[in-house]
């Protein structure tokens, strides 16, 4: 299988059927019709580049077609019949395609070939006519419509060409036209890719679940912690977890996704819209908004529309022209904030005030009720602990620390947020979730509720910066002076987190200095995150393999590189697998849908990807292509990917599989990402640790072979590796 | 002072050498030696600017030396420092110092690292000379130099079909603008009876004394020098290819599109005012040219809805303007004009991926659902008109096919007849019939002997337009190329003054890069026996070095400034009589399609998506 050499000529059956233009007509209908199709299409979802916007909005995309080509002095088309066909409103695909196609069999084939020519303008327009709310300027399109445009635009083509007597193409094709869907055979050509995948991915999981098998950590049960920190699943916080154990022992943390079970909208201060920060395919009827005095977004005159206008533009390059000069030096030498970065500190002010508590149920804002009940707070806030098994054992303060990314030049910078959070930061989570628990009525029903949360325990919202290893604490002055010098203790032991954070992350900057001390490390990773040049500001998601949903001990001294997305959850209060089915259906999605969007864009980054980043150019604000004429391109970018390793995500829990398997079968949505292989599935015995494995709808014995190398000093192998490291055991 | 100068210009020229022979993997190395390089040269400029601002802005003129010289030409290098040349080189070498800076960390692992920055290098290079360059000569060679980077950079990525193919089209027209100089520098030569430098031309005197008597040859030089810079600087009706070159990483569109490259069309303008400015329809004709283009500009920029599409028309509005100062004579105003447009547009570009978080927050904080404008005003059927033609950027483009490429191409399916079984019969006989003509004239009347250049000529043509329609042999549409220099040559030869050694210093270039060039695709053609010029074949995946070899030969056979061709075209020129200017355009046309056809072979053989699919290949949409 190693040297073996196979054939991986299969010939594609994609775009064969309307290759026949070429061969037979000598019409290239894609070049001739796409860069006009993009533009138009682009100009019409256009969110708010275009000086002059689409003069007819919000009718539709084929009856704006319409209009426009009946008040027009000049045409869409330059032959009669496409015109006459377009103004004809009864005129459907069929008869379209009849004129084109001829053979009603190869309809389905043909509209395939066409559409997937340009996979990236069919997805989002089928995305916005699914999601029309996904547009802030809202447009309405269908699918049906743009097929209908470019049918119209192919028949004007060809009887431009050659007048408006010529052949359908199935008059024309001789040979037989392979079915599209038709049977594939597997060849072992086939198999052999399955092999290697499957070498590959086990390769990895086999070191895991050794690691974990291995692993005698007996956890820190204490009972008086020095302070907990709830931290997103996300793999980046995996890493800042273990230097805050390490640096301060007493410290407990735990992993949950990052909206800590509060769903909500939010609405900042002199928004005209409210932004979803919870789960994507949640959709919850709470409003949150912030109020704060004075609050501006400052400007920068590179991106006003008056610098593209003949007259201002004039002015303003005899002008101001020069400043750009100066600017661009600055920016080069000495990168800064500036209004083009995203912040995560931005997305709320530090000093506002948040309408978390609801007053009135009657009042709605946008549909919606501001705020939360005294008992859908304590829901919430019960079912966050509960799931995460912290229920017991309070520490005087309980951070819960949502997370955001900052860079400048980025277009996939909402890929850098919280996925939990619909790629927003986490930072009104985290004080909402804090705010709930805090509030004295809340805890007077927990308590009814069975968890008791002591008095002098106080929770705090933060948000974690990944791109600069920042953090920003809120609420955080209290009258009480020993919880004030309490916190600020704690404070010293997350920037020494971060600090040491940052070094471990900088291991795979092959541009940064990684021998620098850790102080100025870390202030050139901050760097990254401001500096115009920079295509990879933080690696994001890059490199994650595993979801360890489980108690903290099963994983505390094993080293797993920053691969691994972690959920607490406690087995024990949760025999009937209830608060697990919510982790799973929150995680299987969330997560598996991360690494499958970087597994896809990793294994054919050409085509399920975004290629490299350098040329993309921003379409309509609503995606990118290379250069001006190309198709949207979907995926991930290659600055993103190029660490990755195309594993699929291993899940594993810690539970009895019987209930597991119980749990993944309560509902189809669940199931399928199992039972399809989307995801792997593994379950630890909680007493044994013995491992089973999920396969074909039940599960089998597992038994690793591999053994961990104990480490002393992980961070001394930053210094050298650059690549993945293998898992390791840490040993004081 | 002179030889700072000289310096200078010599200076990134040789970076540009070395960086050829600079290590594939070593980024740092690569890149801190274009960034030192350009760095001390920007630095070196910045001084001596201030130190002969001390001395009082006076011209510096420096005759360097002859490349060729015979009695009735002499082709020589001159360089030439003013005020213009200041504004320029210094902008020039900011701008490449920030943006090689930049792209430093930005291309950091992006495969063919090395060859963006020794291109860059080589473009800096092709900018330095244009701008110090003191006649037309040197100019058209830090020209030729410009076309040839912007090509390679616009198809960076290279294995991407759009790329080679909007390329392919910005190198086109620069083509087009190319016979532009040509003509205008054929023109001037029989104008002043020399190479004339563009000091001289700054003396009104002669200037005035040359054009009284032949008002109609100074505004034809003015005309073609107005062809070449509107080509250049994406005038009208050339303006779509500016949009369509932004392909490459965004800091080479930046430098090149947004700043430096589009702006030389100006600085021609710019630096032949002075023979130009006496001439009031030539004045007008450029006026008219640059408030055009302002206009249709500014309308299709208007509804732009991608952000480097939008920048690109922006700059080319301004640039319009600019033509339109300087008819009026406001010279300095134009050159501020274009270093603040210059300034302006990089940074708008380089900054172009952060309108998506900038404007989506400016969108989410201020958004009004319909805005108004100007054009909401007029009646619907004007608005919509106006809307959709800016769209279709005024059918610019079709235009473009209808009037030039379709009846190239036409002309040449209608030699289809030559090919590979006849070329050698139709080709050489007729060619040796021509030879003996010309040799023993055969007493023929003096009416035929003086329209047989013309007819060689044409015949090289036709070969050209041939080859220009070429798609499925190789072998013929190369072999028609070099003929053509041949038959150029014969027609030539019956103007009496070309010498037996002029002769061969044109062909000797030819022959050695038609015999590399027939070489590399006999070796081609050996390995993949499916070689043809209908699809790019994207071979440079695995024949790097073919790829680069056969780029040579092409611009070797192209008249590029690397053989004795370039020389020779020149010399061929010069002896093209005043009153043969058909023979000229002749000639003229033939150079550029033949170097059009060149490089379509190099893009279809070797550029573009790759034929094998035993690795990731794009989507050709993408």
């Amino acid at each position: 299988m190693i040297s073996g050499n196979y054939s991986d000529h299969f010939g594609g059956r994609r775009s064969h059927l309307r290759n026949f233009w070429k061969d037979l007509y000598s019409v290239d209908l894609d070049l001739a019709i796409q860069p006009f199709l993009f533009r138009f299409l682009c100009s019409y979802l256009d969110q708010g580049i275009a000086i002059w916007g689409f003069p007819v909005w919000n009718k539709g995309f084929l009856t704006t077609i319409r209009e426009m080509e009946r008040n027009t002095y000049t045409s869409f088309f330059k032959t009669e019949r496409a015109k006459r066909l377009l103004m004809d409103r009864k005129c459907e695909i069929s008869d379209l395609l009849k004129i084109l196609v001829g053979d009603e069999k190869l309809y389905e084939h043909y509209l395939f070939d066409q559409q997937f020519a340009h996979p990236g303008w069919s997805g989002i327009v089928s995305v916005i006519e699914d999601m029309p709310q996904t547009l802030l300027d809202s447009r309405r399109i269908s699918l049906q419509d743009l097929i209908i445009f470019e049918l119209l635009l192919e028949i004007d083509t060809l009887d431009h060409k050659f007048g408006e007597n010529w052949l359908p193409l199935s008059m024309r094709i001789t040979e037989k036209v392979q079915p599209l869907f038709g049977k594939v055979e597997i060849k072992e050509y086939h198999e052999v890719l399955h092999l290697w995948q499957d070498a590959f991915e086990w390769s990895f999981y086999d070191q895991v679940l050794g690691g974990l098998q291995t692993n005698q950590a007996k956890g820190t049960i204490l009972k008086s912690p020095a302070f907990q920190a709830l931290f997103c699943i996300d793999d980046r916080e995996c890493s800042l977890r273990r230097y805050i154990e390490d640096i301060e022992p007493n410290a407990q943390t735990y992993g949950t996704p990052g909206f800590f079970g509060v769903a909500f909208y939010y609405k900042p201060k002199d928004g005209k819209f409210s932004m979803k920060v919870c789960p994507a395919p949640m959709n919850p009827p709470y409003l949150i908004k912030e109020e704060v005095d004075n609050k501006k977004n400052k400007k920068d005159f590179h991106f006003a529309d008056y610098t593209h206008s003949l007259f201002f533009g004039w002015l303003i390059t005899h002008t101001i022209g020069f400043w750009s000069a100066i600017r661009l030096f600055i920016n080069i030498f000495t990168p800064r904030l500036s209004p083009a970065t995203t912040l995560s500190f931005r997305h709320m002010d530090k000093f506002s005030k948040l309408t978390i508590e609801n007053h009135n149920t009657e009042i709605k804002e946008d549909g919606k009720q501001i705020g939360f009940t005294i008992t859908e707070m304590a829901d919430r806030v019960e079912g966050l602990l509960k799931s995460i098994g912290l229920v017991k054992d309070f520490a005087p303060i309980v951070y819960a620390v949502g997370h955001g990314a900052s860079s400048v030049n980025n277009t996939h910078y909402a890929g850098y947020d919280c996925g939990a959070c619909s790629g927003r930061p986490g930072s009104v989570n985290a004080r909402v979730i804090s705010y709930m628990a805090n509030h004295p009525e809340v805890r007077n029903i927990l308590r009814d509720r069975g968890i008791e949360i002591p008095a002098k325990t106080i929770f705090l919202g933060a948000l974690h910066d990944t791109t600069r290893d920042e953090i920003e604490f809120y609420d955080d002055t209290f009258p009480d002076l020993a919880k004030t010098d309490l916190h600020k203790h704690n404070k010293q032991v997350f920037h020494q987190a971060l600090d040491r954070n940052a070094r471990e992350r900088a291991r795979r900057f092959v541009t940064t200095n990684i021998k620098l001390d850790l102080k100025k490390l870390h202030e050139a990773v901050k760097m990254r995150s401001v500096s115009l040049f920079e295509p990879r500001p933080e690696l994001n998601h890059a490199t994650n393999a595993l979801c360890i949903i489980g108690r903290r001990e099963l994983t505390q001294d094993l080293f797993l590189d920053r691969r691994a997305f972690m959920n607490s959850y406690d087995y024990a209060i949760d025999p009937e697998g209830n608060y697990l089915f919510n982790i799973l259906s929150a995680a299987a999605p969330v997560c598996g849908g991360i690494n499958l969007e970087y597994y896809f864009s990793r294994v054919d980054n050409l085509k399920l990807g975004a290629g490299t980043k350098l040329p993309h150019n921003v379409m309509g604000l609503i995606g990118v292509a290379n250069g001006i004429d190309g198709d949207l391109r979907p995926g991930l970018p290659n600055q993103m990917i190029e660490v990755h390793d195309p594993l699929r995500l291993l899940i594993i829990v810690e539970h009895f599989d019987d209930i597991v398997l119980k749990t993944i079968q309560r509902t189809s949505q669940l199931y399928e990402w199992f039972i399809n292989e989307w995801v792997h599935l593994v379950v630890i015995h909680p007493d044994t640790k013995k491992i089973t494995r999920f396969k074909d709808g039940s599960f089998f014995d597992y038994s690793p072979d591999f053994v961990p190398p104990t480490v002393t000093d992980v961070e001394a192998l930053f210094k050298t590796e650059r690549d993945n490291l293998p898992v390791l055991l840490i040993k004081e | 002072m002179e030889r700072i100068l000289e310096l200078l210009i010599v200076w990134p020229f040789a970076a540009f050498l070395i960086a050829l022979f600079l290590p594939k993997e070593n980024e740092k190395l690569i890149s801190g030696f274009t960034f030192w390089m350009i760095g001390i040269h920007f630095f070196t400029i910045l001084g001596l600017i201030i130190y002969w601002g001390t001395q009082g802005f006076h011209s510096v003129n420096l005759k360097e030396f002859s490349i060729y010289e015979s009695h009735n030409m002499n082709f020589f290098i001159d360089f030439y420092f003013d005020h213009v040349t200041a504004v320029y080189c210094l902008v020039g070498a900011m701008l490449t110092f920030l943006v090689t800076t930049y792209s430093r960390i930005y291309l950091h692992r992006e495969s063919g690292y090395k060859r963006f920055f020794y291109t860059i290098l080589f473009f800096y290079a092709g900018y330095t000379l244009a701008v110090f360059a003191g006649n037309l000569e040197t100019l058209f060679i830090g020209w030729e130099i410009l076309g040839l980077t912007s090509f390679l950079l616009v198809a960076f990525y290279r294995e991407r079909y759009l790329p080679v193919k909007n390329a392919f089209k910005v190198f086109s027209i620069y083509r087009i603008g190319d016979v532009g100089i040509i003509l205008a520098m054929w023109a001037s030569h029989h104008l002043w009876h020399e190479n004339i430098t563009f000091e001289k031309i700054q003396n009104y005197e002669l200037v005035h004394h040359h054009l009284e008597s032949h008002s109609m040859f100074g505004l034809f030089i003015s005309v073609m020098i107005l062809l070449a810079a509107c080509a250049k600087s994406a005038q009208f009706p050339f303006s779509s290819w500016l949009p369509r070159a932004m392909e490459g990483p965004t800091p080479s569109s930046a430098i090149f599109y947004g700043s430096l490259s589009v702006h030389l069309g100006l600085f021609l303008l710019i630096r032949t005012m002075p023979f130009w400015e006496h001439q009031l329809i030539a004045r007008i004709l450029i006026g008219g040219v640059g408030l055009f283009t302002a206009a249709i500009g500014a309308s299709i920029g208007r509804v732009q809805s991608s952000v480097k599409s939008q920048i690109a028309y922006a700059s080319v509005a301004q640039i319009g303007l600019m033509f339109f100062e300087l008819a009026l004579g406001f010279e300095t105003f134009a050159l501020f004009h274009f270093a603040g447009n210059a300034f302006l547009r990089t940074y708008q570009l380089l900054v172009s991926p952060s309108a998506v978080s900038y404007l989506i927050r400016e969108q989410f904080y201020h958004f009004e659902p319909k805005h108004e404008n100007i054009e909401t005003h007029f009646t619907k059927k004007l608005e919509y008109s106006l809307f959709l033609l800016s769209i279709k950027e005024y059918n610019m483009d079709e235009l473009l096919d209808k009037l030039l490429w379709k009846p190239f191409k036409n002309l040449g399916n209608l030699l289809r007849f030559i090919n590979i079984r006849n070329i050698y019969f139709i080709t050489i006989p007729t060619f040796l019939v021509g030879v003996i003509l010309q040799i023993t004239r055969f007493n023929l009347p003096e009416v035929i002997v003086e329209v047989l250049p013309e007819i060689f000529a044409l015949t090289g043509l036709f070969l050209v337009f041939r080859a220009y329609a070429g798609r499925r042999n190789v072998f013929v549409v190369w072999t028609l190329l070099v003929m053509n220099h041949f038959w150029v040559t014969l027609a030539i030869s019956f103007n009496d003054a070309l010498t037996m050694y002029e002769i061969i210093f044109h062909l000797a270039g030819v022959v050695i890069a038609g015999t590399l060039g027939y070489v590399v695709l006999w070796k081609m053609y050996k390995a993949e026996p499916d070689i043809d010029l209908n699809r790019f074949q994207g071979h440079v995946y695995e024949y790097p070095n073919m790829a680069a070899l056969f780029l040579i030969a092409c611009l070797g056979l192209a008249g590029f400034p690397i053989t004795s061709t370039f020389i020779g075209e020149d010399i061929l020129f010069s002896h093209v009589e005043y009153d043969q200017i058909f023979l000229a355009f002749y000639l003229a046309l033939g150079f550029v399609i033949s170097g059009i056809a060149l490089i379509r072979m190099y893009a279809r053989i070797f550029l573009g998506p790759h034929l094998k699919r035993y690795h990731a290949v794009a989507q050709r949409s993408s």
